[in-house]
């Protein structure tokens, strides 16, 4: 169970403060699938690396199965079962896709096979993408799964994806949509992910809808998606007008 | 006879274990060790000078050829010229390198001049490896000044794979080669300095015939108060292709110059170059932690993928 408790984060700048998150707490169960979304600059991003220690926050505390978390550095939540996707991964000049997923599995050696099942479920051949660099040469789309693979060759209790979607054609994202059913299926590990996407949205167990540093809506989809589509306007007063002409 | 520390700088600098298959000549401390000539690779040494020739038989295939160096003292200092006659058609291979292990507080120093003279249509691939270390309580410094010089013939490509790993304090190398037509030469160089250690990398690739293909590729890591400076030059004579890629990562207090030089005399030469010197990105070792690595496991991954 991940628990997080009045966590917030404020930014200092010459200008002033500025609070990122302020104040939140949530509770996610063991092998629950719950996505995060709201509007760009809500915070999502932010309490998401918070959960992997990516960002320490100003205020709170991260409990993960009853143990204080915060101030435990980013390899040491790795090593208890955390994972987290990157919206943007970075490129490894001579690091190979195979070398990735054999830093992620954690092992000296991987089979092609087991290599093959986790680029397959990102919609990647092996045989074409294995001995390839994670650099330059390969797109964004092409990065992003590969990112996706290294998260699911962890088979970390707890997964956390950011966008998962970005940057992504249609046909691997209705691969990866697949993939995160499944491990939702077969109960295998709590998810979070970031994502603005309806058809991952219709997947979860729960919403939580981050905006303005704080938690504007949290609960099932079907009580969630309507106030999403309802409010598409925002607070933007051009926007809303043109909305209410609509 | 073979000791614990040959053996390991040997293993080290060539991949050996045991005694080489095939043609082999292992030079120890400025004296032949062992050496074996083949039907095909011919093995003698020089009678002006120091330093060996060796003569691979035109269509020779699939052979390997080992020609390390090994200084385990200290205070050795040698000046060394090894030339390879390569007849036309062959397809072969040729492990160089050198090894110090510096026993005192000398200065232990290897020059070498390698000249390559291929003939047509070949195939050869030539690495070489530089390491150096120095004995517990002994603070001697190794020097290495390797220079290479090909004449590549037509329709002949050379794979040159250079690394120096760890441990040479000071190495000013240079790269020679001239390319006939349809000759295609590829050099990928990796190159780690740390401490106080200076390494300066010139090249000069010379594409002298038509279609004639170059390609430089340097990766370097410069640690602590190192230095490196890398001068590589493409010069295209005909109508030809050629690409420097230097990239260059820098830690500590290190200092590293990279200047490429494309020059072209034809107007159908296509030249390029690339070059990059940045530090290790942040969101790399991340990324790397993220998936249970400690910041200096993520750090020496980086390091070793980079110069792989």
């Amino acid at each position: 169970m991940l628990e997080l408790k009045h966590i917030s984060y404020r930014v200092s700048s010459p200008e002033g403060t500025l609070d990122i998150l302020k104040d939140i707490s949530l509770t996610i169960p063991d092998h629950r699938m719950v996505v995060f979304t709201g509007p760009n600059g809500g915070g999502k991003t932010t309490l998401a690396k918070i959960i992997m220690g990516l960002v320490q926050p100003t205020e709170g505390q991260v409990l993960y199965n009853g143990q204080d978390i915060t101030h435990m550095n980013i390899t040491e939540r790795a090593r208890l079962g955390i994972s987290y996707g990157f919206q943007q991964p970075p490129r490894f000049k001579g690091i190979t896709v195979h070398d990735l997923l054999l830093l992620a599995a954690g092992e000296q050696k991987l089979s092609k096979d087991r290599c093959c099942q986790f680029l397959t479920k990102v919609g990647l051949c092996a045989n074409d993408y294995l001995d390839r660099e994670v650099d330059v040469s390969l797109s964004g789309g092409e990065v992003k799964r590969i990112e996706i693979a290294t998260i699911l060759a962890r088979n970390a209790q707890l997964m956390i994806f950011d966008e998962p979607e970005a940057g992504i054609d249609l046909w691997s994202f209705a691969r990866l949509t697949e993939t995160f059913e499944q491990i939702h299926r077969q109960n295998d590990a709590t998810m979070i992910i970031i994502s603005h996407q309806e058809r991952i949205i219709q997947l979860a167990d729960e919403i939580v809808v981050v905006a303005g540093g704080t938690i504007a809506h949290r609960g099932t989809t079907e009580e969630i998606f309507p106030l999403i589509l309802q409010n598409t306007m925002g607070a933007c007063p051009v926007l809303k007008k043109e909305g209410d002409k609509a | 006879m073979m000791n614990e520390i040959d053996s390991s700088l040997l293993e080290k600098i060539a991949d050996l274990t045991g005694k080489p298959v095939g043609a082999f000549n292992i030079r120890k401390d400025s004296g032949c060790e062992a050496r074996q000539s083949t039907e095909n690779i011919e093995i003698t040494s020089k009678t002006d000078k120091e330093g060996i020739d060796i003569r691979i038989k035109e269509g020779t295939h699939g052979e390997v050829c080992h020609i390390p160096v090994i200084i385990t003292k200290t205070g050795v200092s040698e000046m060394v010229y090894n030339d390879f006659y390569i007849g036309d058609n062959c397809d072969i291979e040729i492990v160089a390198g050198c090894g110090i292990h510096n026993t005192g507080c000398n200065e232990s120093r290897h020059d070498g001049i390698h000249t390559f003279y291929i003939g047509k249509n070949c195939r050869v691939r030539y690495s070489e490896k530089h390491y150096g270390e120095v004995s517990e309580k002994a603070d001697g410094t190794n020097v290495m000044n390797p220079e290479t010089v090909v004449y590549l013939g037509e329709n002949s490509t050379m794979q040159m794979d250079t690394v120096q790993i760890r441990g040479i304090d000071s190495t000013k190398r240079m790269t020679k080669f001239f390319c006939e037509a349809g000759s295609e030469v590829v050099v990928t160089e990796r190159l780690l300095t740390h401490g106080k250690q200076e390494a300066v990398s010139e090249m000069e690739i010379e594409l002298n015939g038509k279609d004639a293909k170059g390609r430089v590729i340097s990766r370097s890591v410069a640690q602590d108060e190192s230095h490196q400076v890398f001068y590589p030059r493409m010069v295209g004579n005909a109508p030809c292709f050629g690409h420097v890629q230097c990239d260059s990562i820098i830690m500590g207090d290190a200092k590293i110059r990279s200047i490429p030089e494309i020059s072209a005399n034809d107007t159908d030469a296509q030249l390029i170059h690339e070059a990059a010197i940045g530090k290790i990105a942040g969101d790399q070792l991340l990324k790397l932690e993220t998936l249970g690595l400690t910041a200096e496991e993520a750090e020496d991954t980086i390091l070793k993928g980079f110069l792989a």
